[in-house]
């Protein structure tokens, strides 16, 4: 009951604090929520690479072309062998005459060249289309299934796949490391504000003290201070994740440039980032005051 | 029985300057003690460690059965909430009226709403200060702003209240009521009072116990005591 007391108390005093020094305290806030939209930002971005990446790679098909000259016999053997393989999700084989009529089913300029095709003239290759279980081991997988026999080419869109995927990586880091910058400068800002507030308040304290206050109730209003600040800071970057992201995927269906990059649901997305952009601004308040009150407030 | 012990008690500052030497002294439960001394005497030093804004470099302090030269910083609440202590400066908050500032020693304690408003108003009206309870301390008068602290260092109903020259910023008529209060309050409380002072009235008056320190040390201890010059 009494640590209840103690801590209405704190967080009574930490608002009246805030707003008694607004001027000072918004200067940490703003400083928080500008930190906290863009670790907000950054975070959204990088898990909706994060899930179109795994879409795109889930999506990622080796195609393996055979020698002109294999049996059907082969073809079931080397089947065998590539499906024994670790890597392999799914092994399909297309003869060339599917390949053919697909490719006629596609385009009327292919309908009339491949047309007059018989099965001797076709100089397409039979192929299996594999799916890997890991994308990250397709190379190896790859030249594994190349030096098989009557392995003519083996193909995959990994260097495409890769740019994409490493682009977004480069951003994710940059981003990374402006928020880390960002969070730093918010401390001493936040530390700073404690600073004086302790200072503004060192009557008060040094009364607390001769009264018999514990050292506990001394620093925890400044600490709960701190995690206000916080708190308040992240209401804008809260507002915009739920709101700005809601209107984004409204506007874009869901997808972005093509049906390959599908952006993550809103809901319950965006919630989970407005938590964790608050518990972020208040952790962020709270190591900026508790530094601050180590530093500053000799018990 | 002792409210206070002190056994042997030195204490050196840091730059080397000697406050207090070989000090023995025992105060009982329930006494009015006067400590009186010129300048450099050692009367604040020694007030000083009786709450524990100072260590002793030696020897044993025992207040209310709390060894304070052994008291480590994080347990000093502990003593602190013990005592009472009065300055000559009032040391009260001037955004809080007179309920609140008497009010604060007992929030920042914890204590419950009721409780804080049945004995915050015992300890103004101790004081004789009801009628100005709304007021603030810059609409007092120095003699005024001295009895809010005292009703704040005793509204935790300490055992000891420990005043180091209350008397000193207020003209002979109001020093005199400030003392009277605290003989009431010594008497209707069972109050432990030590109070360090200059006023050599007031020390006459109450005739009460009066220990003289000099360079440090416990020169005279009188127990009906008056204030001799000479001793000083």
């Amino acid at each position: 009951m009494k640590i209840f007391r103690m801590l209405g108390r704190s967080i009574r005093d930490a608002f009246k604090s805030v707003f008694r020094n607004f001027s000072l305290s918004l200067a940490s806030i703003s400083c928080i929520t500008i930190t906290l939209i863009i670790v907000a930002v950054s975070m959204v971005a990088s898990y909706n690479v994060e899930h179109f990446s795994k879409v795109i790679q889930k999506d990622v098909t080796m195609v393996v072309f055979l020698n002109n000259e294999i049996t059907q016999e082969e073809i079931d053997d080397l089947s065998e062998k590539i499906n024994s393989l670790d890597n392999i999700e799914t092994c399909d084989f297309k003869s060339k005459e599917q390949s053919k009529e697909e490719m006629m089913s596609e385009s009327d300029v292919f309908e009339g060249i491949m047309g007059t095709w018989n099965e001797e003239d076709n100089p397409l290759k039979d192929s299996f289309l594999i799916k890997v279980k890991d994308i990250n081991h397709i190379k190896d997988t790859a030249d594994t299934i190349k030096s098989l026999e009557k392995v003519d080419v083996v193909n995959y869109g990994e260097e495409m796949v890769g740019n994409l995927i490493s682009a977004f990586k480069a951003v994710e880091k940059i981003s990374v490391i402006a928020v880390v910058a960002l969070i730093v400068v918010t401390v001493f800002l936040i530390i700073n504000t404690i600073k004086l507030t302790i200072f503004s308040r060192k009557r008060e304290i040094s009364i607390m003290r001769l009264v018999g206050a514990s050292n506990f109730t001394i620093k925890t209003p400044f600490i709960v201070e701190g995690m206000v600040l916080g708190l308040i800071g992240s209401i804008i970057p809260v507002l915009i994740v739920i709101y700005g992201y809601t209107l984004l995927f409204d506007h874009f269906d869901g997808v972005l440039y093509s049906s390959l990059i599908q952006m993550v649901n809103p809901q319950p997305f965006v919630y989970l980032v407005s938590i964790l952009v608050i518990i972020i601004g208040m952790l962020v308040g709270m190591i900026g005051s508790a530094s601050a009150v180590r530093k500053y407030l000799k018990v | 029985m002792d409210l206070i012990r002190i056994k042997d008690v030195k204490k050196q500052y840091k730059n080397g300057v000697t406050a207090i030497s070989d000090l023995n002294l025992a105060i009982k439960k329930g006494d009015f003690a006067f400590i009186i001394g010129g300048s450099g005497s050692g009367k604040s030093t020694l007030i000083k460690m009786l709450y524990r804004e100072e260590k002793p470099t030696a020897g044993e302090i025992i207040v209310g059965g709390i060894n304070v030269a052994k008291l480590r910083n994080k347990k000093v609440y502990k003593l602190r909430r013990k005592l009472g202590i009065v300055f000559q400066d009032y040391r009260l908050l001037p955004k809080l009226n007179v309920y609140e500032n008497v009010a604060f020693a007992l929030e920042v304690l914890g204590a419950k709403k009721d409780e804080i408003r049945v004995k915050t108003l015992k300890a103004i009206e101790l004081v004789g200060l009801k009628a100005k309870i709304h007021n603030y301390p810059d609409q007092l008068s120095g003699g005024e702003q001295q009895r809010v602290a005292i009703a704040r260092a005793i509204v935790n109903e300490p055992k000891l209240l420990i005043c180091d020259e209350p008397t000193g910023n207020l003209d002979p008529e109001r020093s005199m009521e400030i003392v009277k209060i605290l003989e009431e309050i010594n008497q209707t409380c069972k109050t432990t009072i030590i109070m360090a002072t200059h006023d050599r009235d007031i020390v006459n008056k109450m005739q009460k116990r009066v220990l003289v320190l000099k360079d440090g040390r416990l020169v005279k201890d009188y127990e009906k005591g008056t204030y001799h010059n000479e001793d000083i």
